[in-house]
């Protein structure tokens, strides 16, 4: 039982740092129809730039509080200035060209962020913990949980919740799901679809980023982290179907499941499961959960 | 190239590599046989990129020759190259032959991802099952024996070179056929529309079946002879930097031709000698940055560009006879 409650909770917890790193994956593809490899590396430089930014505001001794919105600014600044810098440089210049120089295009970009990365702030783990302590605990099943694990739970919830409603419920999300469905009839009806392109990336981006600021305080960032979270999102996805929100949801919360029961159970087997799970669900149904059947070109 | 220009192209380089050992220092020939090695693999990457797929996991069947190697010296004591080497390809050929029949169904974004998540699984095992594999301190690979004999020790470098020489001729032979053969000509439409494939009789599925077959067997002998020249095998042999930088010399030398992965092979190892010097800590920048700039400047890599430059001088040369 008590191994039940903790597989469920670390589970849960896993999940929504997944979902928010996934989710701007599945929401790339989808627009842009590009599989953005350098994801994980927008995800790294969020929480390192948190981090940063955190551990700046206790050196000068303001209030400790402080530290939730520095977290914020730094998953902001990172998703704003990367994101529409990534795509009006570079992916711009790929669009409709062979899917294999769009992959190692996006590949690229990853090798460079991650050095990055090691150049500005070197290869030493850095921590702040702060924030996931200054909420207090709760005891369950004899395990203390910081409450911000819960919060982190109630953020990706609040998130996915915002972005469901931004594509189905708003003018712009109307726009984005035409410009999906057919790039040329939208330019033909007056969308500007470059700037729908920005801006999806950018959002894309910025959940990256926004993941990664989030889980910043209850791990020790390290170089190196990012790419096998990475490769993870990937699996979700492709468990939930490419470009389906939904799907982004139900696939983290597997993935979360099933890896933290294999860490409990038996941890040499904790990366093998998540591919495995992948695997099986492509068998079984290649577009994965909630995707679309894709019709081949002739 | 017309069959005239490959007639004298192949006697040459082949001259140049059988007698580079006599000319070059020691360190260079050290850089050309770890090229000849990754030079396996990275064909067996250009075979996709020709077909329009990206592999990121062929690190996988590299480090499948590599530990080939060093479970064959561990557990059996053996380390005949003449036995390692073929072993080493059939492992590779019989792990892609049961992956492929998975693999041949998926295209684009999931082909690349899942031999990701595949050598990934590879690179979990050999890190977690320490007792068997060592762990991250690796296995070490001994010198391996021709024939039965160890070479004298002035001598093992040689023999050692060219038994990757030979193998790397050899293969690089099988490949030039399997491309001029019906095979890799379907590969190459399956770039542009595979459906226009099926229509006229061949299955799509089969062709990547045999690439991948072809390429895990090209990827076992490179891991093979890589540990013979490094003489230690680590898991990272399997990770995805490793599968990153095959693709990467693949674009770097251009995958259009069987030429082109040697010469990205032989740069590539060059680049990352000198950026070890001048730029230490920013090894995988260097990389991502020459890559960024083949894909948007110079799509063909180094082997197009050399042709360009070879068309652009030989259409002097005739306008010149002319005047």
């Amino acid at each position: 039982m008590a191994l039940l409650t903790i597989v469920l909770l670390d589970g849960f917890v896993f999940a929504a740092v997944l979902f928010l790193l996934s989710v701007g994956l599945t929401l790339v593809f989808g627009v842009l129809r590009i599989l953005n490899i350098s994801h994980g590396g927008l995800y790294a430089l969020g929480a390192y730039l948190g981090t940063y930014l955190a551990l700046k505001i206790l050196d000068i001794g303001l209030s400790p509080y402080l530290t939730y919105l520095m977290l914020l600014a730094g998953a902001l600044i990172v998703g704003v200035i990367t994101g529409p810098l990534i795509e009006r440089l570079f992916l711009r210049r790929v669009y409709g060209q062979a899917e294999a120089i769009q992959l190692l295009l996006t590949f690229s970009i990853l090798l460079i962020l991650d050095d990055l990365i090691k150049l500005i702030w070197g290869t030493a783990p850095l921590m702040v913990s702060t924030p996931s302590t200054l909420l207090g605990h709760v005891s369950l099943a004899g395990i203390p949980y910081t409450w911000y694990h819960f919060l982190l739970i109630g953020v990706s919830i609040v998130f996915g919740g915002a972005l469901v409603w931004l594509v189905r419920g708003t003018r712009f999300g109307k726009i984005v799901v035409s410009v999906i469905n057919d790039r040329e009839i939208s330019l033909a009806v007056g969308i500007n679809v470059n700037r729908i392109y920005t801006l999806a990336f950018t959002l894309g981006a910025l959940c990256a980023a926004l993941g990664g600021a989030a889980v910043a305080p209850t791990i020790a960032v390290a170089p190196g982290f990012a790419v096998e979270v990475g490769v993870q999102s990937f699996a979700v996805i492709a468990i939930g179907g490419m470009g389906s929100l939904e799907g982004a949801a139900l696939g983290a919360l597997l993935v979360g499941l099933v890896r933290t029961l294999a860490i409990h159970t038996f941890p040499e087997l904790e990366l093998v499961v998540i591919y495995v799970l992948m695997l099986v669900v492509l068998m079984v149904k290649p577009e994965g959960l909630f995707g679309e059947v894709e019709l081949r070109r002739i | 190239m017309t069959a005239r220009g490959w007639s004298l192209t192949v006697p040459i380089v082949t001259v140049l590599f059988v007698a580079a050992p006599f000319v070059v220092p020691s360190w260079i020939l050290f850089i050309l046989h770890l090229a000849l090695a990754k030079f396996l693999v990275v064909l067996a990457v250009a075979l996709f990129l020709r077909g329009g797929l990206v592999s990121f996991g062929h690190a996988l069947f590299y480090a499948v020759g590599a530990y080939t190697a060093g479970f064959a010296a561990k557990w059996f004591g053996v380390r005949e190259a003449l036995l390692l080497v073929p072993l080493a390809g059939l492992f590779g050929a019989a792990v892609a032959a049961v992956i492929g029949l998975f693999m041949a169904r998926y295209r684009g974004v999931f082909f690349a991802m899942l031999n990701l998540a595949v050598s990934m699984i590879l690179y979990a095992i050999l890190l977690k099952f320490y007792w068997l594999t060592g762990g991250t301190d690796g296995l070490r690979v001994q010198t391996p024996t021709l024939l039965g004999f160890v070479p004298p020790r002035d001598l093992i470098r040689l023999t050692s070179y060219y038994v990757a020489l030979v193998v790397a001729g050899i293969m690089t032979y099988v490949v030039y056929r399997f491309l001029a053969s019906p095979l890799g000509y379907y590969l190459k439409a399956l770039a542009d529309n595979e459906i226009r494939i099926e229509y006229s009789g061949e299955s799509v599925q089969r062709v990547i079946y045999a690439t991948y077959v072809l390429s895990g067997a090209l990827g076992g002998l490179g891991g093979v002879l890589a540990a013979f020249t490094v003489g230690h095998i680590v898991p990272e042999y399997a990770f995805w930097i490793q599968s990153g930088e095959f693709v990467f010399v693949a674009l770097l030398g251009g995958y259009g031709s069987v030429p082109g992965p040697l010469i990205g092979a032989i740069a590539f190892e060059f680049i990352r000698t000198y950026a070890n010097k001048y730029a230490p800590y920013a090894w995988q920048m260097t990389l991502g940055i020459i890559m960024l700039l083949i894909i948007l400047l110079q799509p063909g890599g180094l082997w197009a560009m050399y042709e360009s430059m070879v068309a652009r001088f030989s259409r002097r040369a005739e306008g010149v006879e002319r005047a």
